[in-house]
């Protein structure tokens, strides 16, 4: 088992037996995301590629994806601080924050579902990490989040937003998101690789949560049922997130939804991953 | 490392999920004979390999022959560690490449230069490394400015010979070979002849696919005649290859 725990990609063989028990299903995951991580350059460099093949040619290149979320921005901050009789100051910088937050999650969740189907490929050809092409999925879309963070910054800017030292709390939470971000790549990708009819239902739930999570109105809205959006992994997890930026220290029932739903995905996810890991080539 | 390939009782069931599994499997009911059969789970599977053994050590140049669908590419996969099988292990000690498909999951929208480079990555070499190979494989394949294009817009000769040269690029101590390598016109056949002849040569353990008799007389010194799924017959060229002709 070490030479399998250790290496187990081309460089120095592998050893692969049948009816793995329990413990040797995760050594041999476990071991997949060791090496994924061990070609970090390799990761970044597909992930740098598939940016600059959707934007090759173009002259702005992938500051579309800043333009675009601007004018979104921009047209959203107006049109619903009028319908919701919001003060401008106060919902521009957080439509415009949970806006780009959103794209993010839901390009996410979009690409996860073809994370294993896109490269069948690859997989079929070399014998590499799986969790190789988890990772190169969440940094794509992290690279495409920094672009993004430019209207962020703009709007705090023009109307002079500074979250504070509270701020800060928003590095462990980005921390959380990475680690749930990879967890909810490997799931689907693996989910959708077996059964070709989630991706559409996942499309569709995305959907619903963008109308029930508080993308586009603020919390405080709901007023006296404001308690039950803790019961949406989809708002904790954004708003752990997102309120720090703002300036504010998220609820203690928020953060501990945030961290529940979080080791939910995260034991799903490892699960699964351990138990499928050997069959996603013949699914793809 | 001394390079050792292990193959012990491997059997390997492919499982047909998507399409038309469950019409296939009313078929199959009624016409039970073939290698598709229902797994313990009610899946319709196809016996693609059954009771595999072999050891190999260096020195060992092994042919796999068969028809078409005897299960040579599937087992190919399974010894570069691709496949998994359901029963049985497949031990491989020391570095392995496998020359599957000439395009090798070659990106035909980036350029050669970044073919060349995401390559080098997945068999983590360095930057130094990389370079090195980027030379060679541009004076093999003879690909002049064209290396900074995409590879869409290449002659399909030049994809061969990039494809080529990028997978004969990497000297492994386990070289698994299907048998596409004899594509491309005849004056790179030769260029191509040579260069997979020094790879072969590098090679500790081979284990080359094809349906050619003059090629495994040529390069191999034992033979698996496969046919479907399970070993017909394994042992010396001289001795299975007229078995293997006459049937």
């Amino acid at each position: 088992m070490d030479s399998l725990a250790s290496a187990p990609f081309q460089e120095t063989g592998f050893d692969i037996q049948s009816k793995p028990d329990r413990a040797q299903r995760f050594v041999a995951a476990k071991a997949d995301l060791v090496a994924a991580l061990g070609m970090w350059r390799l990761c970044g460099s597909l992930a740098m590629l598939d940016i600059k093949l959707r934007y090759r040619g173009s002259v702005l290149g992938p500051f579309w994806l800043t333009l675009s979320s601007g004018l979104m921005i921009g047209m959203m901050g107006f049109l619903y601080s009028a319908l919701f009789h919001r003060d401008l100051h106060d919902y521009f910088p957080f439509i415009a924050l949970s806006i780009v937050l959103w794209n993010f999650l839901l390009a996410l969740v979009t690409d996860a579902c073809m994370c294993f189907i896109s490269v069948e490929s690859v997989i079929r050809s070399v014998r590499a990490p799986l969790m190789l092409y988890a990772i190169r999925v969440v940094l794509r879309n992290l690279l495409i989040l920094a672009h993004n963070v430019v209207v962020v910054v703009i709007v705090d800017l023009a109307l002079q937003i500074n979250p504070g030292w509270v701020g800060l709390l928003a590095i462990p939470a980005l921390l959380l998101w990475l680690v749930v971000a990879v967890s909810t790549v490997v799931l689907l990708g693996a989910l959708c690789a077996r059964f070709r009819d989630i991706p559409p239902i996942v499309a569709s739930l995305m959907q619903l949560a963008f109308f029930v999570s508080g993308v586009i109105w603020q919390p405080s809205q709901l007023k006296d049922f404001e308690w039950l959006l803790a019961f949406n992994p989809v708002f904790s997890l954004l708003e752990v997130l997102r309120a720090p930026l703002l300036g504010h220290v998220p609820s203690l029932a928020i953060t501990a939804s945030a961290l529940i739903y979080s080791g939910i995905i995260i034991t799903l996810a490892s699960l699964l991953f351990a138990r499928v890991r050997g069959r996603i080539a013949f699914w793809v | 490392m001394i390079a050792d390939l292990l193959v012990h009782d491997v059997s390997l069931d492919f499982p047909l999920y998507h399409g038309s599994a469950r019409s296939l499997k009313k078929t199959m009911m009624r016409n039970m004979t073939g290698r598709m059969t229902a797994d313990s789970h009610d899946r319709v599977v196809v016996q693609a390999l059954r009771d595999i053994n072999f050891h190999l050590k260096p020195g060992d140049k092994l042919g796999l022959v068969g028809r078409n669908g005897a299960g040579k590419t599937t087992l190919l996969r399974a010894l570069a560690g691709i496949y998994e099988p359901q029963q049985g292990r497949v031990r491989v000690q020391g570095s392995v490449n496998a020359l599957l498909d000439p395009n090798l999951g070659m990106n035909m929208e980036l350029t050669g230069r970044e073919n060349i480079a995401l390559r080098g990555q997945y068999h983590r070499m360095n930057r130094a490394a990389i370079a090195r190979m980027e030379d060679d494989v541009a004076t093999f394949a003879d690909l002049g400015d064209f290396m900074d294009l995409p590879v869409r817009i290449y002659s399909s000769g030049m994809v061969v010979r990039l494809g080529f040269a990028l997978a004969t690029a990497i000297r492994p101590q386990v070289l698994l070979m299907d048998e596409w390598f004899l594509a491309g016109d005849a004056n790179f056949l030769e260029k191509a002849r040579m260069r997979l002849e020094d790879l072969v040569r590098g090679a500790e353990i081979l284990v080359l696919s094809t349906h050619l008799a003059n090629v495994i007389e040529e390069w191999c010194s034992r033979v698996i005649w496969l046919d479907q799924g399970r070993v017909r017959a394994d042992g010396p060229v001289g001795e299975v290859m007229p078995a293997y002709l006459a049937g």
